[in-house]
């Protein structure tokens, strides 16, 4: 007997993607578009102009009551409770042994927030949240896959995105970076928010599932005189790679704690107490954990995740995430789990590829970054 | 879509051009448009002698590595070194410019393992479904 097939869900915007002639793969239990055009291309849209992403496979939870600052407090990493109204911060669930169970953004909206968790650990976070939920002034509920997000991102996204804003919206060119604000987008209820994931400024734009299709079409027929184009997740993460930003299941992951993967600031040890801190109080006293770092290759052979890396002649570490980087030369780069005795800005490294070794080195993070 | 005539091809996706006892080959526009954009090219060594569907090289897109087979046997005359600046030659014009390598053939008996453009037609169309 064969297993079935998991069924793949669609978002909102799928008639739009198979519409746009987009590349659909399985992607944490959707059906999503890896490209449109072309991977080199969408990345350069987002770096030059602006691209727009369906990023409605993401788990959106919502968290309602007094509590839910405190109660956030105590099973992530980054503190929630300074959080201010219509602030947006990056944070980490640990399970007891310090590694990652999710990485995540928090939104702090007027009278709620809202959690974004990756795709492939909805299932995981929603059973998690659940489990250490028992204070009757925390209520959850989620709305993965009826909320749409999509996201427009580039040095064109404000002139795109901003006119179409309403209500509280409205001034959102101004809006500082990871601050949102709750109003309209075209006329859509929407929260607009100055985050993404690709190392460019941009929106993220939460909407009900029934808008997004038209929203779609609206932003990219407003962002054709910009250049805008329809941007899939392989696009998505060669930008974010260069940007130096973790993705979950490469940089972080169950065994890979925040201080492992990099996201040590993130990691506030003055909280009186969440889940995991022991267990990285212990890391950090040791300092002796594998780390993530950055690597550039030698010549023009692409590393892959897996990659065995050497230092000094012994096998050290492995490659955990790997492209081609346009915004940094057109070099190979990549990121690889290290001791602490290989991270240095400037160790040379191995890695190998098919049998033989290739020259590397290790770089500081991030490749890129955007002027401001 | 309809294959260039005067080709031949296999069912990994290679096609041979076969002149006097000299083949070029290359990989199909079905499957550099598969690939994606192609970002490096490996490719067996002027000399080299090379054995019918065996594996002899790679392709890596910005997504994945895939292996080469060659079509057909033989030694190796020629490799495009245009591709170890400019790998999206394959993207751009699989079946000219993006040609891989050459090769004298040893046994042109072997050509008979091989598609035709319409049997290639046939085999992709059905991938499709």
């Amino acid at each position: 007997m064969t297993a079935t097939p998991e069924t793949l869900r669609r978002t909102a915007l799928y008639d739009e993607h198979v519409a746009l002639g987009a590349r659909l793969v399985p992607f944490g239990g959707f059906e999503m578009p890896v490209q449109y055009a072309g991977i080199l291309k969408e990345h350069d849209a987002v770096r030059q102009r602006a691209g727009i992403f369906d990023l409605s496979h993401m788990a959106q939870f919502e968290l309602v009551g007094e509590g839910v600052a405190d109660w956030a407090d105590s099973l992530t990493t980054n503190a929630v409770g300074t959080m201010k109204p219509y602030q947006a911060r990056y944070n980490l669930f640990c399970n007891e042994r310090g590694g990652t169970h999710d990485d995540v953004l928090f939104y702090r909206l007027a009278n709620r927030w809202l959690l974004v968790a990756n795709a492939s650990n909805a299932a995981k976070m929603w059973a998690h949240l659940k489990a250490h939920n028992e204070r009757p002034d925390v209520r959850l509920e989620s709305r993965h896959g009826q909320a749409a997000l999509i996201a427009v991102q580039g040095p064109k996204a404000v002139e795109i995105v901003a006119p179409l804003c309403g209500g509280a919206a409205s001034s959102a060119a101004e809006l500082k970076y990871y601050f949102c604000a709750e109003g309209s987008v075209d006329g859509t209820p929407a929260v607009v928010a100055r985050t993404g994931y690709t190392g460019e400024d941009g929106f993220e734009l939460f909407v009900d599932g029934a808008e997004a299709a038209r929203l779609w079409r609206r932003l990219l027929e407003v962002g054709k005189s910009y250049g805008l184009e329809p941007a899939g997740l392989g696009a998505r993460d060669m930008l974010r790679l260069e940007a130096g930003m973790p993705l979950y299941g490469f940089e972080l992951d169950e065994e890979l704690s925040p201080l492992a993967g990099g996201q040590q600031w993130a990691v506030k040890m003055n909280k009186p107490a969440f889940v995991g801190k022991e267990a990285l109080a212990a890391q950090l006293a040791a300092d002796d954990y594998h780390r993530i770092a950055g690597f550039v290759l030698e010549g023009r052979v692409p590393a892959r995740t897996g990659y065995p890396v050497f230092s000094g002649g012994e096998r050290v570490g492995e490659v955990r995430s790997a492209s081609i980087a346009p915004s940094y030369g057109n070099r190979n780069i990549g990121t690889a789990l290290l001791p602490k005795t290989a991270i240095a800005v400037g160790t040379p490294l191995e890695i190998e590829i098919r049998g033989a070794r290739h020259v590397a080195q290790v770089v500081s993070l991030p490749f890129y970054k955007r002027e401001r | 879509m309809a294959q260039p005539e005067g080709l031949l091809f296999s069912k990994e996706h290679e096609w041979l051009k076969i002149d006097g006892d000299v083949g070029t080959i290359g990989i199909t526009d079905y499957a550099q448009n598969s690939l994606g954009d192609i970002v490096y090219v490996e490719l067996p060594r002027v000399g080299h002698e090379i054995k019918q569907f065996s594996s002899i090289g790679v392709v890596e897109s910005v997504k994945a590595v895939s292996d080469l087979f060659t079509p057909i046997s033989g030694e190796v005359i020629e490799v495009n070194g245009g591709l170890e600046t400019d790998p999206a030659l394959v993207n751009r014009d699989a079946f000219g410019a993006g040609w891989l390598y050459k090769v004298r053939i040893k046994g042109l008996n072997e050509k008979s393992a091989l598609l035709s453009p319409s049997d290639y037609d046939a085999l992709i169309a059905e991938a499709a479904h």
